[in-house]
């Protein structure tokens, strides 16, 4: 069984998707994260096991090596999508309540920004770490952030802006949702941003990174 | 009218010009707003911006066409405006330049990834051909492909431009520096990745542009260098990183430290010289002082 937990969270490290995916090259031919997982669920393997020592794990290492600069936006992805792979087969049990998740994580891409590569790399990359994310997308507005925080009490939100532009919508962002809800955590990230922008728009953290992120929201449960 | 490299093989340094996004932002454009419909709907402010690039001493200006692709222009609903749109960029920048100066069609990456597959090689070769065809027929000389991170989609699109138009092609890649201390593109690409590549798909210049400021062009100059001594480089680097101040994004760069970088950037084997975000016309005339006096 550790075995086979171990392969999956490998699959994912590596962005192996199915026996039929050609990436990555030295593990051509071998089953993927979308056979383990079955496989796994088929052995008996609570799918909650396979949550917490298969895919987070695996999509951990992947966070770190991003953050060192070790890997790049497509091995990401590709784990990411192994990732999304295998979660088809756990989607069952998060709606039944077997797999036991760390809590909500409500993302987007600030009011006139239409940039979501950023925002889908953070927004799969906190799924995988065992987080139920809502993503509104891109461009969206105030209202739109405090319904969600509404709907999902006790969620954390994130907000992305690419641009130098729409940045400065995220003050705006972060004050009405604090003005509403003052103990909501608020974390923010984007390429032109820093942590003096976060403290002066009185966001909660800002991360250069997704893992600094996932680190943030995880202790906070 | 010489061709850009041929001006530039005969011993000539060139300069290009500064931004057009945030300038575009200083005139009133708003976020939401898609920056290319101006070349419609207020064509005079976008050949404001390229006249200005004109008159501080630039040798050739972009076109406001950098989202003109059709993918990006659907998400404004402007998408079967494409050829219109580009078309109008690029008279724009002619009327600006006039004859004597180059025109270069802006063309920006899609923002689509191709090996995620939401997208094959031959919709994406299309989408560049029809935005480069339409730049060249509003008359551009030249297309410039960039802030490119994606290899494989830069050299799609260099392909897409050289097949199907009589322009020189230019292509220029953004990298950033990792924690490790070396460049490289968001994709993972090195700058000494590129140069041959580029070159093989049809790209008569290579460079950089975007990314941590000009000082860190030096570098990323120096590596593109040492995989080829004949293609031009063409560096166009931010005013610095931007910085937040009483609620404005401010660009930390002046024009004289822009400027200050020159020699060292012409050493390291630049051939053309301009700027990207956050650079001003001022930021171009300072420049344009220093490389045209290598000319003399």
């Amino acid at each position: 069984m550790t075995e086979l937990l171990e392969r999956i969270a490998h699959c994912i490290e590596f962005g192996k998707i199915n026996k039929a995916s050609s990436y990555p090259p030295d593990m051509k031919g071998q089953d993927g994260a979308d056979e383990c997982t079955k496989a796994a669920l088929d052995q008996g393997v609570p799918a909650n096991d396979i949550l917490q020592k298969g895919l987070v794990p695996g999509m951990q290492k992947v966070g770190i090596k991003f953050r060192e600069n070790k890997i790049f936006v497509p091995q990401v992805l590709m784990s990411a999508k192994a990732m999304s792979t295998a979660m088809v087969h756990l989607k069952p049990f998060f709606q039944s309540g077997e797999v036991i998740r760390k809590g909500k994580f409500v993302i987007g891409t600030v009011a006139g920004d239409l940039h979501d590569i950023g925002k889908n790399l953070v927004s799969m990359m906190v799924e995988g770490a065992g987080w139920e994310v809502i993503d509104l997308g891109v461009d969206v507005s105030v209202d739109r952030f405090i319904k969600a925080v509404e709907e999902n009490p006790m969620c954390v939100v994130g907000l992305s802006a690419m641009l130098t532009t729409t940045m400065v919508n995220m003050g705006t962002i972060v004050s009405s949702i604090k003005a509403k809800y003052p103990n909501q955590k608020v974390i923010i990230g984007g390429a032109p941003l820093n942590k003096d922008f976060c403290s002066e728009i009185g966001a909660d953290f800002y991360s250069p990174d997704p893992q600094g992120a996932i680190e943030y929201i995880d202790n906070l449960v | 009218m010489k061709r850009i490299s041929d001006e530039v093989r005969s011993g000539h340094f060139l300069v290009s010009d500064g931004a057009w996004g945030t300038f575009l932002h200083k005139k009133g454009l708003k976020s939401v707003e898609c920056p290319e419909s101006w070349n419609i709907t207020r064509p005079e402010d976008v050949m404001d911006i390229a006249s200005s690039y004109i008159l501080a001493g630039a040798d050739m200006i972009e076109t406001n066409s950098f989202g003109g692709n059709r993918y990006k222009l659907k998400r404004y609903g402007y998408d079967d405006k494409t050829r219109e749109i580009n078309e109008a960029a690029a008279q724009i920048s002619r009327k600006a330049a006039g004859d004597e100066k180059h025109v270069l069609g802006s063309v920006g990456p899609t923002g689509i990834i191709l090996m995620m597959g939401e997208t094959s090689a031959e919709e994406l070769y299309e989408i560049f051909r029809e935005q480069a065809m339409a730049l060249e027929k509003g008359g551009a000389d030249a297309i410039i492909i960039e802030t490119m991170s994606d290899l494989e989609e830069a050299v799609i699109a260099v392909k897409a431009a050289k097949e199907n138009t009589r322009c020189e092609v230019i292509c220029t890649m953004t990298f950033e520096k990792t924690v490790n201390g070396e460049y490289k593109t968001m994709m993972g690409i090195s700058p000494s990745e590129i140069p041959l590549k580029l070159k093989l798909a049809g790209a008569d210049i290579i460079g950089s542009n975007c990314g941590n400021g000009t000082k860190a062009m030096i570098e990323i100059t120096k590596e593109l260098r040492s995989v080829t001594t004949e293609i031009p480089i063409m560096i166009q680097g931010n005013a610095g990183m931007p910085k937040y101040l009483n609620g404005q994004t401010v660009f930390q760069e002046t024009p004289e430290d822009t400027a200050s970088y020159v020699p060292d950037l012409i050493k390291a084997g630049a051939n053309i010289i301009g700027g990207c975000c956050g650079t001003t016309p001022e930021h171009i005339k300072k420049i344009a002082e220093k490389v045209h006096n290598l000319n003399k």
